[in-house]
């Protein structure tokens, strides 16, 4: 991998070329994921996967905007969270195929990746269970007084815990540095939120009236939430708790590597309308016609970051030759 | 100088709060005027409310608060003025305290304590009589600790807090004002350690918490009837001191084996199996078990006395099981003029507590 390519993916935010920085971060977390979608079937990953395919930009956003010092907490749909949070892709796909040079030790999986060393802290896959958490690590952030901010990834059905509410309330009670980021999909599962909440629930009113401060956006377009989380972080740093509501599309399926076009659970004209969502395309569209980046060089940058993917791959398929010899034994 | 085991865990507290500026107290009551049966007081106005806390009614999230502090080095003490409340936070506990320092392949340690009282008599009933050890102990990635005496909750409780493990310690009400005399540079035992509170050759009472206390009246009565019965005080439930049982066991042949919690799925089955499993053919008797019935603890002060096993249903069992030759109303009159009741309600504990407590 070429030094410039490096520095495009590295987590240092240069503000003189933030559009291709994001661009290649997007494009590493889509690499990542299409890769584990395509190698899905061969059985190497042994363990449930939750891609982040189509929810790339919120992830981005966000993370381009924290210090190595902030600490994440995840779900479990947590790759795009962790690559963007400067991740070891080497450790995240060792822990994917099960192996003990994994960030778990493989014990964990996909569900339970985490990376202490770049304030990733941890992934949890029951709903709404990673906001307790995220809760004591911002006190122990105030305690030290550290100026570090948490941030705790959510999706929508978290809401439906009361995990959720209890959360809410210590962090509003003891002013804590707590940033929520609400990634609405729509979904839990196949279940939209009209079997899920009332018609008439509001969700601002019910986070503003918990003393919480709520923010909400689009979750598509890369650089509108870089701009919208620089500023309301600059808030939660002064220890008061925020959370930002912002709308995305899960493109694959809830669990497993493929897209469920097929299944139909999703409304009408939905499916289309991911095209005009994909993060990617958005902010590869603003750059080509802004006469940044031609057509061509961007997908040269775009096809050099997969073969970055493909090449962590390939030596991290090396480094644990000897874990994955006993599968083979077995075959 | 003799103290109450109230007194004596506000010591643990108060201590550890001084010798390690990362250990903090929430919970119920913890600053209030009750201080948590008088077990946290003036720890608050000493330590101040950044590190000893009121908490909202939030067990879950402050449970799992708990692990978030202990995962950035502090050794939080979360506590629940009875157990049942903890349930509210098994998923904290069972899915996230238990497993997050296996799953970080041990990159995390998780030294937090969760104190939970045990309730018992004076109405208590279903909801406030719980004790979960058996629960907790199924779990792997937990310690449950159970101590029997004051100074067994004084040392638990700072070793406890200076474990790296999560620790779940339950506490029996009916324990709060015994009292023991504060032995200084006694043998500080391990965590993990049982403690022979009486040494004896023909039988072994095997116990927990409150329990051990109940052991020790009946090896008293029974050594005035000429039957000599060991005493063990598990102190930890799990891991629990196999070899200390076991060791015992091989003496008298003979094991009697009381859980404050019920009887099936318990520690009693516990002890029980490994005791068989590991000196089949050497017992004379089949091991003899007490616990709580299958049903829920009730709350009337009538139907608890036939909930609880009693020292005199407990002596006329051991008598008819053993096969021993004493006089049951000698025995029980014994028991009586040793251990009096200072009431003549027996739902409540005969020293100290009169309820409502």
């Amino acid at each position: 991998m070429n030094i410039a390519l490096m520095n495009l993916i590295k987590k240092d935010f240069d503000s003189s070329n933030s559009k291709i920085q994001m661009f290649a971060n997007l494009q590493l977390i889509r690499s990542v994921e299409l890769l584990i979608s395509d190698k899905y079937a061969d059985q190497i990953f042994r363990c449930p996967v939750h891609l982040s395919i189509g929810q790339e930009a919120i992830a981005v956003g966000v993370s381009l905007n924290l210090k190595l010092e902030d600490k994440v907490v995840s779900t479990h749909r947590s790759h795009a969270h962790y690559i963007a949070k400067g991740g070891d892709l080497f450790a995240m796909l060792s822990e994917l195929i099960g192996s003990p040079l994994g960030c778990c030790k493989g014990r964990g999986g996909s569900m339970h990746i985490f990376d202490k060393s770049v304030g990733f802290m941890a992934s949890v896959p029951i709903v709404g269970s990673s906001l307790p958490i995220a809760t004591g690590l911002a006190l122990a952030e105030k305690h030290l007084n550290s100026g570090n901010t948490v941030v705790a990834f959510i999706g929508d059905a978290a809401l439906e815990t009361g995990a959720f509410y209890e959360s809410l309330n210590l962090a509003a009670l003891k002013n804590l540095p707590l940033l929520v980021v609400l990634e609405d999909n729509g979904y839990s599962t196949y279940s939209n939120k009209k079997v899920r909440w009332p018609d008439n629930k509001n969700v601002r009113e019910t986070i503003e009236g918990m003393g919480v401060t709520y923010y909400n956006g689009s979750g598509d377009d890369v650089e509108e939430i870089y701009a919208q989380i620089s500023s309301i972080l600059s808030v939660v740093r002064n220890s008061k708790p925020s959370l930002v509501h912002l709308d995305t599309f899960r493109r694959y399926e809830h669990c497993g590597p493929s897209l469920d076009d097929g299944m139909g659970y999703r409304k009408p004209g939905e499916i289309e309308s991911y095209i005009e969502r994909d993060p990617i395309k958005i902010l590869e569209n603003k750059m080509i016609s802004s006469g940044l980046i031609s057509e061509i060089l961007i997908k040269k940058l775009a096809s050099q970051i997969n073969s970055y993917v493909e090449d962590i791959f390939i030596s991290m398929l090396k480094k644990n030759e000897n874990y994955l010899k006993q599968f083979e034994m077995k075959k | 100088m003799s103290q109450t085991y109230i007194s004596l865990l506000n010591q643990a507290f108060d201590e550890s709060l001084k010798d390690n500026s990362k250990v903090m107290l929430f919970g119920l009551g913890v600053g209030d005027i009750g201080a948590v049966f008088g077990s946290t007081t003036n720890l608050q106005s000493k330590y101040g409310s950044e590190r000893v806390f009121e908490i909202p009614l939030s067990e879950n999230a402050v449970t799992g608060m708990a692990l978030g502090l202990a995962m950035q080095g502090f050794r939080p003490v979360m506590m629940h003025q009875r157990a049942d409340f903890s349930f509210t936070s098994a998923e904290q506990i069972i899915n996230q305290i238990a497993k997050t320092s296996y799953m970080s392949g041990e990159v995390y340690k998780v030294p937090l304590v969760i104190r939970m009282i045990v309730g018992r008599g004076w109405g208590q009933g279903p909801t406030h009589a719980q004790s979960p050890h058996a629960i907790f102990s199924h779990v792997p990635g937990l310690q449950v600790v159970a101590p029997a005496t004051p100074l067994d909750g004084y040392y638990l409780m700072k070793q406890s807090i200076s474990s790296d493990i999560p620790v779940i310690f339950l506490e029996h009400r009916w324990l709060h004002q015994t009292t023991e005399g504060f032995i200084k540079n006694e043998h500080i035992p391990d965590l993990s350690e049982a403690k022979i509170m009486k040494s004896g050759k023909d039988l072994t009472f095997i116990s927990l918490s409150y329990g051990v206390i109940e052991c020790i009246k009946l090896a008293a009565v029974l050594s005035e009837l000429n039957i000599n019965a060991e005493v063990i005080n598990l102190r930890s439930i799990q891991p629990w001191d196999k070899s200390t049982v076991l060791r015992s066991i091989e003496k008298t042949k003979n094991a009697v084996i009381l859980d404050t919690g019920h009887i099936e799925f318990g520690l009693t089955g516990e002890v029980s199996s490994t005791i068989y499993s590991e000196l089949f053919g050497l017992l004379s008797n089949p091991i003899l078990r007490f616990g709580l019935p299958m049903e829920p603890t009730p709350s009337s002060a009538s139907l608890a006395l036939d909930h609880y096993p009693t020292i005199e249903k407990m002596l006329s069992e051991i008598k008819a099981h053993f096969g021993f030759k004493f006089d049951l109303a000698k025995a029980i009159s014994i028991f009586n003029a040793n251990f009096p009741y200072k009431s003549k309600h027996k739902d409540q504990p005969d020293i100290g507590a009169v309820g409502p407590f």
